[in-house]
């Protein structure tokens, strides 16, 4: 090849992959269009039926809730114009706000209203509290309904305005008959985006474009209430499963918004000058390492109260989010910190100095003979991956037996559920986090309850936690949930319903042309602009 | 040779249906409850219950058995339990990527390797054989993912000249649907460009051992003739065998580049599907890629027949 013909080619090459990245370029334009990814895949869109935090993010788009909590925790009025409640609490009316439709249209009316409610109220804590005190729950006309109650009940605005999964989501009442067990399968809501199912490619894009009709509040959106005003014609949720492409994509500006990066990746995120990097939820996680009270030798307090002994949030929580002093706090709780509620009392066991050696001698005092303790770790999440490696070296301290099966997460929900004996396929510990936006009060907090068979994975019974709960219930005003709470804590620690790990928080990242991103338990588009 | 591939194609049919059998038969005993993973990390024992006997899931294994089979008989790959959409729509969707993917892979690998495999044997001893062998070696030391981000780095975000991640679809424009495909087919290619080019060499350097050869230099014939039109015909065969087999490996291979990459490709529906126990789409991929194989398989054998007139069926 002569010179001339190969700096010819050179040049054509050069200009052929030009020609290539320019679409690239010209793709990035466009600042109606949001491009965010998510924490996971979205791989359904029912919020009622499943309790996944992804699939509540994307659902508080597009079904709007009756009430919706504020940054302060308040429910505010959403879909509702307001309500009446009776000296008693039994009687809670209810009146929707004009001019509210669906996507498809249709008004909305009280009819899909109590559908919706009672599709959740089966599937949600709160939900079944209400049902157990309901004597009716029934329409006035299209635009009122009413729940007549047998007991009073002081929580029935925080039950509808709560964003904790299941979330009290109005939908059609054809797609609100759907059973409560089973994912539904028609996406229209009323919500300010409508969700383009024919774009969506589960595991790669979730499409959801503006809602032109939604009627927006006219308060400034906080949260899940006020005025949820979209600035984005359409927001592309993509699924980049890989940290490493999704912080490439991010600094390139492929992307716009980054749901929750990877501690390891934060360090050059916060080096670029085009990105911002902020604490995401403000309620943070509360880890959590649960252990099987149906079988030796968890079923004995004596034991978990040595586990509690030994157990250091410090070593779990580095583990968790690494050096960053800002990411996590000791928690001698099992409620989140900074909320109204918070309480340390009762949580001694989790203070000061480890005790090895007593913990020790407690297990010799409950019998334990060296049995094989199976921990079960889901090895694909980072989160209990660390968590796992720290317990399994910290029972080794007080001379438990360990039997650490790596195993991914979805081995490890399946296997939770097993009430078998641990050598029979069940187990003795698994890991877990809580967002500390279902840990501020026992509502939303399936952990924290102890109600034996029908308690969360690991069957703790007791009865005076239980009663403790209830009297959370009954309380009326702050002072006495406060009250209620101490109980629980105290009740809790002392019989060490599970073990909390610390608290810890995560980050977020966005480009610097995005303006308006905030600090909350969910992703809130609303009000987000892009320049 | 018509009979030859009826009869090919027929046998595919009890092929298929081990297949079937063996991966409904893995999934039934594999742990993992896809339940619990539609319930989420808060719900109760009691509602995954719920939710496992509102799939079906608590039914015996030949009832869910004979109901699949029905139904891919009939034509119907079944429902995603998550999305429910039609898992034969999901393929639809992912089909694309994956295929631009492996069909651009498999055309730089041929137009690469072969001719680096060629001019190695041809040139045996010399800097430019081990320059081969180093490429190749690196090739196929250096693991897909590691590759892939190197050239993320170097490509995408230090020169800017091709995207990190994604797809666009060929309908969108030939331009784009390249930009975004360049890296992968080029990480993808990696390895198998060093596995083609070694055995292309090595099956040279037989052939051009061989006395017809050494007729043909004798007669006058010069290098390039000898090289491409005597030996490497008859090199084919073996070199065409590593390309069928390596198709296998290349679908393994697409599973990491199209993570690495966020391409929506087969691949990473495959994995989604696992992690989640997502049943019927774990089963209807499977059963594509084997029908896929099986048809590869096929392919190769009807291509000796070009190569080596030798080869009747």
């Amino acid at each position: 090849m002569k010179r001339r013909d190969f700096l010819a080619a050179t040049a054509a090459g050069a200009t052929a992959i030009g020609a290539l990245a320019a679409p690239q370029l010209a793709a990035a334009q466009g600042s109606r269009v949001l491009r965010f990814v998510p924490q996971a895949n979205l791989s359904s869109m029912d919020a009622v039926a499943g309790t996944q935090y992804v699939v509540r993010n994307a659902a508080l788009m597009v079904w709007d809730t009756l009430y919706g909590v504020n940054s302060q925790l308040e429910p505010q009025p959403q879909m509702c114009e307001g309500h009446q409640v009776s000296d008693d609490f039994k009687t809670w009316t209810f009146k929707l706000r004009p001019g509210l439709t669906f996507h498809d249209g249709g008004k909305v009316t009280t009819r899909d209203v109590l559908a919706s409610l009672k599709r959740w109220m089966v599937r949600d804590t709160m939900g079944q509290v209400i049902t157990a005190r309901l004597d009716a729950l029934e329409a006035l006309d299209d635009q009122s309904f009413r729940f007549r109650l047998n007991k009073p009940f002081t929580k029935m605005l925080f039950a509808l305005g709560k964003n904790n999964a299941p979330v009290a989501l109005i939908m059609p009442e054809r797609i609100a008959a759907t059973d409560p067990f089973k994912l539904i399968s028609d996406y229209v809501g009323s919500g300010p985006m409508k969700f383009n199912k024919a774009e969506w490619v589960p595991g790669s894009k979730a499409i959801f474009e503006k809602f032109a009709e939604y009627p927006v509040r006219s308060e400034a959106g906080d949260w899940l209430s006020g005025g949820k005003r979209m600035m984005f014609d359409r927001i592309e949720w993509q699924i980049l499963p890989d940290a490493a492409t999704a912080t490439a994509a991010l600094q390139n500006g492929e992307i716009d918004w980054w749901e929750q990066p990877i501690p390891d990746v934060v360090p050059l995120l916060k080096r670029n000058a085009n990105i911002n990097v902020d604490i995401s939820d403000p309620l943070g996680n509360i880890g959590s390492l649960r252990m099987n009270h149906l079988h030796p030798p968890f079923n004995d307090v004596r034991v978990r109260r040595a586990v509690m002994m030994a157990l250091n949030q410090q070593d779990y929580m580095q583990a968790v989010v690494g050096d960053d002093a800002k990411l996590w706090k000791l928690l001698p709780s099992f409620f989140t910190p900074g909320t109204p509620v918070y309480t340390e009392e009762g949580g001694d066991i989790l203070k000061g100095p480890r005790r090895y050696e007593e913990a020790r001698k407690l297990l010799a005092e409950a019998g334990y003979k060296g049995e094989k303790i199976i921990l079960c770790v889901a090895t694909d999440v980072a989160i209990t991956k660390a968590e796992g490696d720290v317990t399994a070296d910290m029972l080794a301290k007080i001379g438990m037996n360990v039997d650490y099966q790596a195993l991914d997460w979805g081995t490890v929900g399946a296997r939770r559920a097993k009430k078998d004996p641990p050598g029979q396929g069940g187990w003795h510990i698994f890991h877990t986090w809580h967002a500390g936006a279902d840990c501020i009060n026992p509502a939303p907090y399936t952990a924290l309850d102890a109600g034996g068979d029908k308690a969360w994975f690991g069957w703790p019974n007791s009865p005076e936690v239980q009663a403790r709960i209830g009297d959370w219930y009954a309380a009326a005003d702050l002072e006495a949930e406060k009250k209620a709470i101490v109980a629980i804590n105290k009740a809790s620690f002392d019989y060490v319903t599970y073990g909390p790990t610390g608290f810890f928080l995560q980050y977020q990242a966005w480009r610097k042309n995005i303006s308006g991103v905030v600090k909350a338990p969910f992703p809130v588009f609303w009000g987000v602009q892009k320049t | 040779m018509l009979t030859y591939a009826a009869k090919r194609v027929a046998a595919t049919i009890p092929v298929m249906a081990i297949v079937a059998f063996l991966v409904f038969s893995l999934l039934y005993i594999a742990p993992g409850d896809p339940a619990a993973i539609i319930a989420g990390d808060q719900a109760t024992p009691a509602d995954v219950d719920r939710i496992r006997e509102s799939l079906g899931l608590d039914r015996p294994f030949v009832v869910r058995f004979a109901e699949w089979v029905w139904r891919v008989l009939n034509g119907d790959l079944g429902q995603s339990i998550f999305t429910n959409l039609s898992v034969t729509h999901m393929i639809g969707q992912r089909i694309q990527p994956t295929v631009s993917l492996m069909v651009l892979t498999l055309i730089l690998t041929i137009c690469v390797a072969v001719p680096m495999g060629v001019a190695a044997a041809a040139k045996q001893g010399t800097w430019i054989d081990r320059l081969v062998m180093m490429v190749s070696v690196s090739g196929f030391s250096v693991p897909v993912f590691v590759v892939g981000y190197l050239m993320a780095y170097v490509f995408a975000l230090q020169l800017d000249l091709f995207p990190v991640q994604g797809y666009t679809p060929i309908a969108n424009g030939i331009g784009p649907w390249l930009s975004n495909l360049v890296l992968p087919v080029v990480t993808l290619s990696a390895a198998f460009v060093a596995l083609i080019a070694r055995v292309t060499r090595a099956t040279m350097l037989e052939v051009l051992s061989q006395d017809y050869v050494r007729t043909a230099r004798a007669k006058g014939v010069s290098q390039r003739p000898v090289l491409f039109v005597h030996a490497l015909k008859n090199a084919a065969v073996p070199v065409i065998t590593v390309i069928g087999l390596g198709v296998a490996s290349l679908i393994g291979g697409a599973v990491v580049t199209e993570s690495v990459f966020a391409i929506p490709g087969v691949g990473r529906l495959i994995v989604d599907a696992i992690l989640r126990r997502d049943y019927p789409v774990i089963q209807g991929c499977v059963l594509m890629f084997s029908f896929l194989y099986v048809l590869v398989n096929l392919g190769v054998d009807l291509l000796y027949t070009v190569f080596d007139p030798r080869i009747r069926y």
